[in-house]
């Protein structure tokens, strides 16, 4: 388990401080998946930098199962022990990014060394024999499956094929914990779900704590249990995956579901003139959002026969999210005031929430 | 054979010992420079990149102290670095003139050159590289010597040949002093003497050697670079 609690770390640039993370409160359970999404500058990459102490924080605290409890405090660490604190000194900050691995969006491998030689690159600091390291770096090669790429050099390797390198070496220590910073973003789609497919393979096979940052909602959605989603270093939303992304309560997580979903578009509709706005009682621009329960449910031709309305469908997505349906609808409803507005409350009933658009 | 160099090059053969004493005099001052100028800008150079803002171990006062001497060195033209450094040769090697007096300004002509070259290709390496390194658990050294001279190697190998070339023509400066060398005998029995085959022959090694060194180092470099399909 990580618990981070209060975290805070500032970046001093020539004219002002930033906070990169502000007072960031998480707790990460063993063996989950757990996604950190935000734009550019959410201060997301800087946070789990601090994870594994690449970045020390200002204050703050960070608890990591088998490692301990650390409190920084004005920019030094110290570990919590029964008799006090203690400052932790760089050779065992070293010690402790060893047993956490880490993968990169440009890779980071080493050009000059073989596929072999960047795996061995860590097992190097562990004091093992070379017959016992070509053991440890063969079997690597075969779980991210890349047994005959063995002597290869990165630059023969694809994009996809590189990051398995890299996650072999991240692997090499045998961390239980892995750290992915945006490690898909480079990547086209079919190395992205092949590298997310084995991302969850490991983290099956290996009960290995994976920790993944990235801006894409597509990989949330793909391989996260849970996730915070962070703004100007502040997480402003968390929880499973699912309850996020159907409830979306921040408008930055409403802007990621509909940028995934497509419905981000009636913005554009609206501008463009083709769609108009109208919340009048007899004209209403809807937003439905189906949940798992209801996506089954024929809820557009049973209200406009019912209740008598026209119901215009201006956009419609079905996404999976966490292995779960989450639907989502853009529609215009008209008629008299009193039939709109019963409709709506049926429409409520079922468990479908309907918002009105009033601005985009 | 021999008459057809008697015929191009009369005066050289006259002064044939003066000639193989020169060639032998600008080797010492080459390699003794060169190793001492290797081993000092090889470690400034790394220095700059180590303790530069955001390096891997930060140090203002270092790093700038490195910057300011470098840049004053690079800054005085090397004949004039020459006489000035006189008072200072003499202390330290008892003498200003020959080889030894010529080793130590060839050594503060040639450092601040070859550690700007150093800084440039270790600067080249991929911060990423760097920071993957750090996340696996390596110190201030393993970084240097795994990570930073391991990927640099082809440029550092390219920087060196460009460095050595230009301690060549450095050698033959300090030859205008009283060290010896190619660069003297061109000058005190081609120039002097008005023997302008002298001149020629001088230019012609010169060339060979640089040409040698030239062709060494694009060769070595292309060799270390391990990248596309080359090494098969």
């Amino acid at each position: 388990m990580i618990v981070i609690e209060n975290l805070e770390k500032h970046f001093i640039t020539k004219d002002a401080s930033v906070r990169a993370v502000d007072g960031v409160s998480l707790t990460i359970e063993d063996g989950e998946v757990y996604g950190i999404m935000g734009y550019s500058g959410a201060g997301k990459s800087t946070l789990v930098r601090c994870l594994n102490f690449l970045e020390i924080p200002e204050s703050g605290s960070i608890e990591i199962s088998g490692f301990g409890r650390f409190v920084s405090d004005a920019g030094r660490l110290y570990r919590e022990e029964q008799s006090g604190r203690r400052a932790v000194a760089e050779k065992e900050l070293r010690q402790l990014r060893r047993s956490i691995g880490m993968i990169f969006q440009h890779f980071n491998l080493l050009d000059r060394s073989t596929v072999f030689d960047n795996i061995a690159y860590p097992l190097k600091y562990c004091g093992k024999s070379k017959e016992e390291i070509a053991a440890r770096v063969d079997s690597l090669l075969e779980l991210v499956d890349l047994t005959d790429k063995r002597n290869a050099y990165p630059s023969q390797l694809s994009g996809g094929q590189k990051q398995r390198v890299a996650i072999a070496r991240a692997l090499a220590n045998d961390p239980k914990i892995l750290l992915s910073d945006e490690a898909t973003s480079a990547l086209d789609p079919e190395a992205t779900e092949s590298i997310l497919q084995l991302l969850k393979d490991l983290n099956k096979k290996l009960g290995l704590t994976i920790v993944i940052i990235t801006h894409e909602m597509a990989v949330i959605k793909a391989i996260c249990s849970r996730v915070a989603v962070m703004e100007g270093g502040k997480v402003v939303e968390e929880g499973p995956v699912y309850e996020v992304f159907s409830a979306p309560e921040r408008e930055i997580t409403r802007r990621f579901t509909e940028a995934s979903s497509g419905l981000g578009k009636i913005g554009k509709l609206v501008e463009s003139g083709a769609v108009e706005l109208g919340s009048s009682p007899e004209k209403k621009l809807i937003r439905f959002t189906y949940t798992k329960d209801t996506v089954g449910r024929p809820l557009i031709s049973t209200v406009s026969r019912q209740f008598g309305v026209d119901v215009n469908l201006l956009l419609a997505n079905v996404d999976v999210v966490a292995d779960r349906a989450l639907g989502g609808i853009v529609a215009e409803i008209s008629g008299s005031g009193a039939d709109v507005a019963a409709a709506l409350e049926y429409i409520g009933s079922c468990g479908v929430r309907a918002e009105v658009i009033e601005n985009v | 054979m021999f008459e057809a160099i008697k015929g191009t090059f009369p005066n050289v053969v006259n002064y044939w010992d003066r000639f193989i004493d020169s060639m032998e005099a600008t080797f010492q001052m080459f390699f003794i420079a060169g190793l001492i100028t290797v081993l000092i800008g090889g470690c400034f150079g790394i220095l700059l990149i180590v303790t530069k803002p955001g390096g891997i171990k930060p140090n203002k006062p270092v790093h700038t102290a490195l910057e300011v001497v470098t840049n004053v060195f690079r800054s005085i033209p090397f004949i004039i670095l020459l006489i000035f450094l006189i008072p200072f040769t003499r202390l330290i090697v008892g003498t200003s003139i020959g080889v030894r007096g010529a080793v130590v300004p060839l050594v503060f002509g040639a450092v601040p050159f070859f550690t700007r070259q150093v800084e440039s290709a270790l600067s080249d390496v991929d911060p990423g590289k760097v920071e993957a390194a750090r996340s696996m658990g390596s110190g201030t050294l393993g970084i240097i010597f795994r990570v930073y001279l391991k990927e640099a190697l082809p440029d550092l190998i390219r920087v060196l040949t460009i460095t050595a070339i230009s301690t060549i023509g450095l050698t033959t400066s300090a030859g205008a002093v009283g060290a010896g060398g190619i660069g003297s005998f061109a000058i005190n029995y081609g120039q002097n003497m008005h023997y302008q085959d002298i001149v020629n022959l001088c230019v012609i090694i010169l060339l060979v050697i640089v040409s040698i060194i030239q062709i060494t180092g694009n060769t070595l470099a292309r060799r270390t670079y391990n990248r596309e399909l080359f090494k098969k």
